[in-house]
């Protein structure tokens, strides 16, 4: 795989507060990044390193083979970018708004129609002012300017924030099919739950530095946390006979936390007597969970 | 020179759309109209072109009123677009960071020169509709009038994009270019003929008075138009004139100065700056 984007032991400091801490990483052409981590833990000030609007205080940063801080057209023009919470000029209706930014990038305003459509900006919203926009709508047409031109490397700053579940997952289709181009997608969230399965790989900061970078599995893995098993039993009275610390659940259910090591061995001891089973569910630790104690094990430290 | 283009012209279609174009030329028309017709009416149809009375009027009006637009228009440019967030966006976009302010800066220019000779234009063509017979040193006059204007107007515009570089909140930006125009409108002529009256009629040295007149852009502004032909006496700035060596080419000269140099740092300042 190539890299798209490189940062190489990259720091941020604004008079004498560290922004981002000796931060490296590579993202590669066709991956889905999540980039996670509380509001001001610097994902923000990351995005703007990586665009260029602000230099390394100490490393560097690589965008598509060029240090972005320079400013070249073809870097800027393959790059699209959407900021968190995004704004545009009141007075402009969205088409023309996204005329001045096609015009910017050079990109052939042809296709605006199935821009707007494609990011769900209704027909009717498109020629009036952006003053009149919803905070979702407002957002929809950021994405239409961050897609012109079919950028090579996208970054997103809370892109799902003010979507409506529907266009949350209208969202993310997109997201699929540009990776299916071999785009590369960055996304900046807290809200972990629903990157779950979208991102090929994520990237936990913390106060500035990065405390896990790697896909779902590597991290769930590394942090070796206990899965969920919950059981029903055929018997209402009886309690579960297996070894492991079981309470039981509001509903008449029964729940065990298994370290990753002892989590077959126990489903084929259970397996192994069907008929005492009512139902199973095995509960993976969420995104959330691991994100908790990525973050607990930073301040243990 | 594409990206100065296209940012310009969003500029100026954001000005007729949230009505400052329309509401300029109307203030300025109107203003210059009333000014024409009310102010002509002392002086009579005796002796004097009317143009020239129209020219004093007009450029009197200019001084006080041009900047304060200018700088109305320009103060928010950077500052205002950084605080409502759409400056990061445009940042990340393949165009420069003079190309922003320059682009920015033309837009506003062309709102303002629009307004003015369409403004200052509707007095000219009332009188001539009203039967006037107007020279052709008069329209000379007038023309240049209508140049010095739109040169003051982008001097104030300058100072502007300065101011708006330069501070961080935009309501600091308009307090400070409140400050700027009371200074060079009101302040600076007031300490000046303090000046002059605390000298007790003891001779100024005609470089010193040179160098206070092309120090505030609005004073070189009515000196050069003003300073010469039928306008100076009818203003009372012959006495003036008379007594300073700068001719008209030196004026413009300074009002471009005035124009390019604020403008020139602040593209710097702006160049340097993180967003």
């Amino acid at each position: 795989m190539t890299a798209s984007v490189i940062t190489a032991n990259v720091s941020k400091q604004y008079g004498g507060v560290s922004a981002v801490k000796d931060v490296s990483f590579e993202l590669n052409a066709g991956e889905t990044i999540a980039l996670v981590g509380h509001n001001g833990a610097g994902k923000t000030t990351l995005i703007k390193l990586m665009l260029g609007l602000i230099r390394p205080t100490s490393g560097s940063v690589t965008m598509l083979g060029g240090d972005p801080a320079r400013g070249d057209f073809h870097v800027r023009q393959s790059v699209g970018y959407l900021p968190e919470s995004v704004s545009f000029h009141m007075a402009l209706t969205g088409r023309e708004t996204l005329a001045f930014y096609a015009r910017l990038k050079r990109v052939e305003f042809s296709n605006a129609e199935l821009l707007f459509k494609r990011v769900g900006l209704a027909a009717e919203a498109v020629d009036r002012p952006v003053r009149t926009y919803s905070k979702g709508m407002r957002q929809r047409l950021g994405l239409a300017q961050a897609l012109l031109g079919t950028p090579r490397v996208l970054l997103l700053d809370e892109p799902t924030s003010g979507l409506d579940p529907a266009l949350r997952h209208n969202f993310y289709d997109l997201i699929s099919e540009l990776r299916a181009d071999g785009a590369t997608v960055l996304l900046s969230s807290h809200a972990l739950t629903e990157l779950e399965n979208r991102a090929d790989r994520v990237i936990i900061i913390d106060r500035g530095v990065k405390i896990a970078d790697g896909t779902l599995d590597e991290l769930r893995h590394i942090a070796s946390l206990p899965t969920r098993v919950i059981i029903r039993l055929s018997d209402m009275e009886a309690s579960p006979q297996w070894s492991g610390e079981w309470c039981r659940q509001a509903g008449g259910a029964w729940e065990v936390s298994v370290d990753a090591a002892d989590k077959i061995d126990l489903l084929k001891r259970m397996t192994s007597e069907p008929s005492l089973l009512e139902s199973l569910t095995l509960a993976e630790p969420t995104l959330d969970e691991l994100y908790a104690h990525f973050l607990g094990r930073q301040a243990a430290q | 020179m594409n990206n100065i283009l296209t940012v310009a012209r969003k500029e100026i279609q954001e000005g007729r759309r949230n009505r400052w174009v329309l509401a300029t030329t109307l203030l300025l028309a109107g203003l210059a109209l009333t000014l024409t017709f009310l102010g002509s009416a002392p002086t009579g149809n005796v002796g004097v072109n009317q143009l020239d009375v129209v020219i004093v009027s007009l450029s009197s009006l200019a001084i006080f009123l041009l900047p304060l637009i200018a700088l109305l228009l320009s103060h928010d440019a950077i500052v205002g677009e950084s605080e409502r967030g759409t400056l990061i966006l445009l940042l990340s976009y393949p165009v420069g960071r003079s190309e922003i302010v320059i682009g920015k800066f033309l837009g506003h220019l062309s709102i303002l020169a629009f307004s003015t000779l369409i403004g200052f234009g509707a007095a000219a063509v009332a009188l001539v509709a009203s039967g006037t017979v107007i020279s052709p040193a008069s329209w000379r006059a007038f023309a240049t009038m209508l140049g010095a204007s739109i040169l003051l107007g982008a001097v104030f515009l300058s100072i502007g994009y300065l101011i708006s570089t330069l501070v961080r909140e935009r309501s600091t930006a308009g307090g400070v270019a409140v400050g700027i125009w009371l200074f060079f409108v009101l302040i600076y002529d007031m300490a000046l003929l303090g000046g002059l009256v605390a000298a007790q009629g003891r001779a100024v040295p005609a470089l010193l008075l040179d160098g206070l007149l092309l120090a505030n852009p609005t004073d070189a502004y009515r000196l050069l138009n003003l300073g010469s032909g039928a306008a100076s006496t009818l203003s009372g700035m012959g006495g003036v004139a008379a007594c300073s060596s700068l001719s008209a080419p030196v004026l413009t000269v300074a009002l471009l100065l005035w124009a390019i140099v604020p403008l020139g740092i602040a593209n710097i300042v702006f160049a340097r700056r993180e967003a």
